[in-house]
């Protein structure tokens, strides 16, 4: 895992006094309330219906035990006992007062964390693959990437004041698990001819209320030219995106309008300029840097175990749930003999995402004992225990039961992202987490999830989208209308490398029939399906939206 | 309308500033106003004859003026950058960087935010920065 150098730490604790201090030109009134809400945005700090939110960056999900109890103890002593994590592996308080603001970041800081950039016109915090450096299909880690565009992006002295947010997001592997399409800026790790590694270069995709799928402005760039790139990138969408108008300012809407052909030739332009500066491009990476970040993400010293593990076949065997849960909340590890597993943050009629004080630190023992003191957090908000032997799989499993942590749903159909929803947030037009409470209740039967098999439902409280719904199996957007939730269902959506955006079933319905209506869909997949190896996406690509339409509008 | 560099406020120059239109091969020594849409690059023909450019900032949140910057110190201007308008204390570190030698304010705004708010601008400089040797600054003639 990377660590502080000096300049981090002076970073971090300097920008915490710095922001100790624009609070303080607020209150005797050297800076307006519109000169300080971007200084306090980019700090991570909300306004939202009933308190001040603070959202912590996890940078590319990636956390250390100490860490997590870190974010425990916050939860614990500044809020009410839990954290929500978020869809861009981030967590964040509700209850946050603001005379505490200070003393959280400066304990943050102490654990080599902060809330810079996790809000604001700016690059937000990356994100990657949850499973990087642990994944079988893997070509490279993302992360030293990642925390090099963390390094290059923080403070940006250019691209603080963008026409809008930013986001980036890396994977390195074939299999999409970072959502890199729906991304300002996706980069996809791969190898040319000649084998050398680089970055398939994706832009303009996001979800929102224009969902667009990113398109590749770059085919193949060196590694080396990475950051150049990305600052070409910026440089072009800072001077030209639009800002008259906010729901058409982000480079989506910018790439749609000027064509990807004239983008790309106008992000060429720059970077060619770039590369012919005097001295060189002014941010190419240096490379001792770069072999010091490389260095913290290099694969911690796994165990050389036979791949099967006894030990976890004989307690399968004696225990039906461990192996439903083993089934479905393990992944393969790049390590014979180890797994990388699932926590499903997930309980059946709880908050997706919200993790108790307790469960926090059940998690912090268990990342230090089973899994080299590594934790990730997924954009789907679960927890991921990266690096565990599957004959510690049993005792892992016992741990989580006590939690109240041991859901056996990772990737079913109470698997479900939603976002903070009008219980929280000042944007939502509806409720989120009950929808999410009743579908979970509907379907906890584990043998029903399990023969239901892999299904996404993503749930937004308003046409903003941080609960991804467009690119759900089933999407469901709560609206508003006259006074009354009303909920829109979106068909046929898919976050992978295979992205599509989801296709609107029909007229919204009320809070009530949301529950039976994706009963009686999934009824219909059921009766529909070749075998239990087509999953609903797969059924709904081969026979359309037409009979699943009948079926949620059947009452 | 003060004037502020890294020594502190200054009074208003009450620069002559002239369009891109109005230079023509034969003006003299002058400053520029180039607005936040104009090509930069019909710019660098006349850098030999313009002791300033002045880049307007209509609003704070508006960050084009600093991507301006960057283009034209790229392109090799190398006299006096000025950014004019409203700017907040907390972005003269991000203006220098991005090659502005001096900011420009409303005397409103002055009067809010003292010299003092303004010049401890080395506070918190990212780190990315402070990792290599000299920063984005260019030396101005």
């Amino acid at each position: 895992m990377y660590r502080y150098d000096e300049f981090d730490h002076d970073y971090v604790r300097a920008r915490v006094s710095e922001f100790r201090d624009q609070t303080q030109r607020r209150i005797d009134g050297a800076l307006t309330e519109d000169e300080y809400k971007p200084l306090r945005l980019q700090n991570g700090l909300y306004l939202q219906l009933h308190a001040y939110m603070l959202r912590v960056a996890i940078p590319y999900g990636t956390l250390n035990s100490r860490q997590m109890r870190t974010l425990a103890m916050i939860a614990e002593r500044w809020d009410e006992g839990y954290g929500h994590f978020t869809t861009r592996q981030n967590i964040q308080y509700n209850w946050t007062r603001l005379t505490d603001v200070g003393d959280i970041l400066d304990a943050l800081a102490d654990v080599e964390m902060h809330a810079i950039q996790t809000s604001g016109n700016c690059i937000r915090n990356v994100t990657a693959d949850h499973f990087a450096g642990a994944a079988a299909d893997e070509i490279e880690d993302p992360r030293p990437t990642a925390e090099l565009i963390r390094q290059w992006s923080t403070a940006h002295p250019e691209f603080a004041f963008l026409p809008r947010k930013f986001k980036v997001a890396v994977t390195g592997s074939p299999n999409d698990r970072a959502v890199t399409k729906a991304h300002d800026i996706g980069l996809r790790m791969l190898r040319n001819a000649a084998g050398e590694a680089g970055y398939e270069v994706i832009v303009g995709g996001g979800l929102g209320r224009t969902p667009m799928i990113g398109k590749v402005i770059r085919d193949f760039l060196p590694k080396d030219d990475l950051l150049p790139y990305l600052e070409a990138i910026l440089r072009v969408y800072n001077l030209h995106g639009r800002r008259d108008n906010k729901y058409k300012a982000r480079i989506k809407i910018l790439v749609h309008e000027t064509g990807i052909e004239d983008m790309r030739a106008q992000v060429e332009a720059e970077f060619e300029r770039q590369m012919h500066e005097e001295g060189g491009p002014l941010v190419a990476p240096d490379p001792v840097q770069v072999a010091r970040i490389e260095s913290y993400f290099a694969p911690p010293a796994f165990e050389v175990l036979p791949d099967r593990s006894e030990t976890l076949e004989v307690a399968m065997a004696n225990d039906a749930a461990l192996k439903t849960w083993v089934e479905n909340n393990t992944s393969d590890h790049r390590a014979s003999g180890h797994a990388i597993v699932t926590v499903a943050i997930k309980g059946t009629g709880e908050a997706p995402g919200d993790a108790t004080t307790a469960q926090m630190r059940v998690l912090a023992t268990l990342g230090e004992r089973y899994s080299h003191d590594e934790l990730r957090i997924s954009h789907e908000q679960n927890v991921i225990l990266p690096h565990v032997r599957k004959d510690d799989l049993p005792a892992i499993f016992s741990a989580l039961r006590k939690a109240g942590l041991a859901s056996a749903n990772a990737g079913l159909i109470t698997d479900i992202i939603a976002c903070p929803g009008l219980d929280y947030c000042a944007l939502a037009t509806a409720r989120s987490i009950p929808v999410a409470q009743d579908l979970s209740r509907r379907f906890a039967a584990p043998e029903r999830a399990a023969a239901i098999g892999n299904f996404t439902i993503k749930i937004s409280g308003c046409i903003n989208a941080c609960g991804h719904h467009h690119v759900g199996h089933v999407g469901i957007l709560g609206l508003e209308k006259s006074g009354i939730e009303n909920y829109q269902i979106t068909l046929g959506g898919d976050h992978t490398e295979t992205m599509a955006v989801g296709e609107r079933a029909g007229p919204g319905i009320s809070a009530e029939e949301v529950g039976p209506a994706i009963e009686r869909l999934v009824d219909a997949y059921l009766d529909t399906r070749v075998d239990e190896t087509e999953r609903f996406i797969d059924t709904y690509r081969r026979i359309g939206a037409e009979p699943f339409r009948q079926a949620l509008y059947a009452a | 309308m003060p004037i502020i560099t890294d020594t502190g406020f200054a009074p208003d120059d009450d620069l002559a500033l002239l369009c891109l239109d109005d230079l023509t091969d034969s003006t003299g020594q002058a400053a520029l106003d180039l607005p936040l849409d104009a090509d930069p690059d019909a710019v660098p023909r006349h850098f030999d004859r313009l002791t300033h450019i002045v880049i307007p900032f209509p609003g704070f949140a508006d960050g084009r003026g600093f991507s301006l910057a960057r283009r034209l110190r790229a392109l090799g201007y190398r006299g006096r950058l000025r950014a004019a308008g409203h700017l907040i204390p907390d972005q003269y570190a991000f203006a220098r960087f991005c090659g502005f030698d001096e900011v420009q304010i409303s005397s409103e705004q002055a009067d809010r935010q003292a010299e003092s708010q303004w010049t401890i601008h080395t506070r918190a400089l990212p780190p990315f920065l402070r990792r290599r040797t000299g920063g984005w600054t260019q030396p101005a003639t």
